[in-house]
């Protein structure tokens, strides 16, 4: 029983969302089922929650390694939550100038505002600034011609890291444009390289994914595939 | 040929056409000194639903005037607007002409460009424009009229027809309103016939089946390839049921899971399983959660540690379900902590941040990221990659193959990241899916041979353009019609 139900509602969400797709009549059915999904991810959000403070409360309780971020998250947690729920510093809407609450919890110039603009969008700024850094170490790695496919790698890497730079413009600004070897310059031969050898290899990539998600869906739906709902029998 | 919408060289025309008509009028007296006259108008204007639709189109057709071509440079064709519509363009006109008003009023006082001279006013000076304005925009209330009957206020705009051309597909109509429409014939002077107009109202009808098989976007050919897609998988499956056995390649990256999970047992460290940064809704982490189900299940009988943050909560949810059945499968109901699957943040670099120091203080021995990934992909895998874990990654994010190539021991390429729930469980229905995704492929090899044939042959016979253009119009079928 445990696991019929999961699948009798797996197949029927599924099998309305495909009817809807093709059936006008239906369109409705598939936009409620839509709705079903955000209720449910509503309601989870609470659980995720509960589940945050839960584990860092457990982790600052038992002193495990790196406690002190978890009582940061709990900090930020609280006081942003405090602060966006109750609406502190918002101004009240001013078509119901009477209510207190009636203006919006993210209104320019407001605390929760303020911890957006000057403490949340910094720290994301930053993590995502790292990456630049990953990317070269990552990159390193990648381009050592170690074997026949790293060198081509590390060949076409290079063709096109100078195609998109002015260096690769002076490097081949020798051959003439209306020559026939134009297609040589390094600016024309990356834009030869990305649309040819690059969209074939994407489409291919693209085209195995797309059969990959309709097998992998009508597998789900079917109920051949049960693992999701773990490998334990009823 | 059919019209659904103008396009942008036709929208400069009409613009041009437009502010045109505003100087000609019927029967002006042309350059030469030659009185002028509008063409004869269209006539027989029928309006029928347009078939297989989502009741959002009606077909429009007409009969050429007979000036056609010789006096007709255009034709307009226009819609009836609903009640609730001419109200609102009522309303917005007269709108504009208070504001209109209000403006030369205040010209009145300051010349042009007031506006910037605004700023250095005195309060009394202000308070005497403010009296002003109100005065113009009261006397503006009382004189604005418009008739609500009138053919202006009755008919919108939709778009224009070239000579010789005699229909036009109207679209995005209520399905619950009913339209009557008008065709107007435009001369080579600018001036218009009579409008023709169709005699009856028509609401455009919702259809069973929303199949239009001819036109780009249209449903009928995507189902005809889900229907026979989905049928060579299932054909598979029941043969695969049927016990006829089904050889699949080595895939590299999920004959390692064994090795990684062993890894993490043996150095007595935890085992890191990231499901992406999805929802439950992206078909991606549900793969996820199939893979982690495998995972977690040798896992459990390997008695390894496995730790799955999420950054969604439903998918918290799912994961727990997931790994519990799977200590329960491998007989240890007991080792499952569902405090190691947990809800982190729904922010993407605050997930990242978080994973990043928690595998830096808890260095897992075997790292898995399998699902949907964007920008964070390459910091959790050099992260992974510098703590010296072993690191499986699957995902089908073109565009974070790369990093993830770059970056980890064996990566799973799209399709292969699909694969992987069959592969791992080796059931002869998961693989027969996949026998059936092999009928697909031969399915687009074979469409991808005939649309390469047709544009060659169509470049081929360039010197005949009859038959050029028939190879070309096929291909572009192929293309934009049955693969759009």
């Amino acid at each position: 029983m445990k696991r019929t139900v999961p699948l009798i509602i797996t197949f029927l969400g599924g099998v309305v969302l495909i009817i809807a797709y093709f059936i006008p009549y239906t369109q409705a059915w598939g936009e409620k089922a839509a709705v079903f999904f955000d209720v449910l991810a509503a309601i989870a959000f609470v659980l995720g929650g509960g589940n945050l403070l839960k584990n860092h409360l457990k982790k600052v309780s038992d002193r495990v390694a790196g406690w002190g971020y978890s009582v940061i998250c709990l900090v930020a947690f609280l006081v942003t939550l405090t602060v966006g729920l109750g609406k502190i510093g918002v101004n009240p809407n001013t078509q119901f100038s009477n209510y207190a609450w009636s203006g919006v919890y993210d209104q320019v110039g407001s605390p929760f505002w303020w911890l957006y603009e000057y403490g949340f969008k910094p720290l994301t700024a930053t993590m995502f600034a790292i990456l630049a850094f990953y990317v070269a170490s990552a990159a390193f790695r990648a381009f050592r011609a170690k074997n026949f496919e790293a060198i081509l790698l590390l060949g076409t890497a290079f063709i096109i890291l100078l195609g998109r730079t002015y260096a690769g413009v002076v490097l081949t600004g020798f051959i003439p444009d209306d020559s026939a070897f134009s297609g040589l310059k390094l600016e024309n031969f990356t834009v030869y390289i990305m649309q040819v050898f690059n969209t074939a290899g994407n489409r291919a990539i693209m085209i195995g994914i797309a059969l990959g998600v309709a097998s992998t869906s009508l597998k789900v739906l079917l109920g051949v595939d049960r693992s999701y709902l773990g490998s334990g029998g009823d | 040929m059919k019209h659904s919408r103008v396009s942008p060289l036709r929208l400069l025309f009409l613009l041009a056409l437009v502010s045109s008509l505003a100087s000609a009028t019927h029967g002006q007296e042309a350059d030469d000194g030659v009185v002028s006259s509008p063409p004869r108008p269209p006539s027989n204007l029928r309006a029928v639903d347009y078939p297989m639709d989502k009741g959002e189109k009606i077909d429009l057709t007409w009969d050429l005037s007979l000036d056609d071509p010789e006096n007709v440079s255009t034709y307009l064709v226009y819609r009836s607007r609903t009640d609730k519509e001419i109200e609102k363009k009522i309303a917005d006109d007269r709108k504009k002409f208070i504001d209109a008003v209000k403006t030369a009023a205040t010209e009145g006082l300051f010349g042009e460009g007031w506006k910037d001279r605004m700023a250095d006013l005195t309060q009394e000076q202000l308070t005497h424009v403010r009296e002003v304005r109100s005065r113009a925009a009261e006397r503006a209330e009382t004189t604005f009229s418009s008739d609500p009957t009138s053919e202006d206020n009755v008919y919108k705009f939709l778009g224009t027809a070239m000579p010789g051309e005699n229909e036009f597909v109207i679209d995005k109509l209520d399905g619950k309103k009913s339209y009557t429409f008008m065709v107007k014939a435009v001369g080579t002077d600018l001036s218009q016939s009579a409008g023709v107009v169709t005699e009856v109202g028509l609401t455009p009808v919702l259809q069973w089946f929303d199949g239009e098989w001819n036109t780009s976007g249209g449903r009928f050919w995507l189902s005809i390839i889900i229907l026979v897609f989905c049928g060579a998988v299932v054909f598979w499956i029941l043969r695969a049921r049927s016990g006829k056995p089904i050889r699949v390649r080595k895939i590299a990256g999920l004959e390692a899971v064994d090795e990684a999970v062993g890894r993490a047992t043996e150095m007595g460290r935890p085992i890191l399983f990231v499901p992406g940064i999805q929802d439950m809704n992206d078909i991606q982490t549900i793969a996820a959660m199939t893979i982690l189900s495998h995972i977690s299940k040798t896992a459990a009988e390997y008695d390894a540690k496995i730790e799955v943050p999420t950054a969604r909560s439903l998918v918290m949810t799912t994961a727990r379900e997931t790994v519990q059945a799977s200590y329960l499968t491998a007989g240890k109901p007991d080792a499952y902590n569902q405090d190691l699957i947990y809800y982190v943040t729904d922010e993407q670099f605050g997930f990242v941040a978080y994973l990043s120091g928690m595998m830096v203080r808890e260095k897992p021995a075997a790292c898995f990221y399998m699902g949907a990934f964007y920008a964070e992909s390459l910091i959790l895998a050099e992260t992974g990659n510098h703590v010296g874990a072993i690191q499986i990654a699957g995902t089908a994010m073109p565009a974070q193959l790369p990093f993830f190539v770059a970056a980890c021991d064996y990566t799973l390429i799209g399709e292969e990241f699909f694969a992987a729930s069959a592969y791992l469980s080796g059931s002869p229905e998961e693989l027969g899916s996949l026998k059936g995704q092999d009928v697909g492929k031969i399915i687009v090899v074979f469409l991808m041979f005939i649309g390469i044939t047709l544009f060659t042959l169509a470049a081929l016979t360039s010197a005949n353009p009859g038959l050029s253009s028939i190879f070309r119009n096929m291909g572009d079928f192929l293309k934009n019609v049955i693969l759009t």
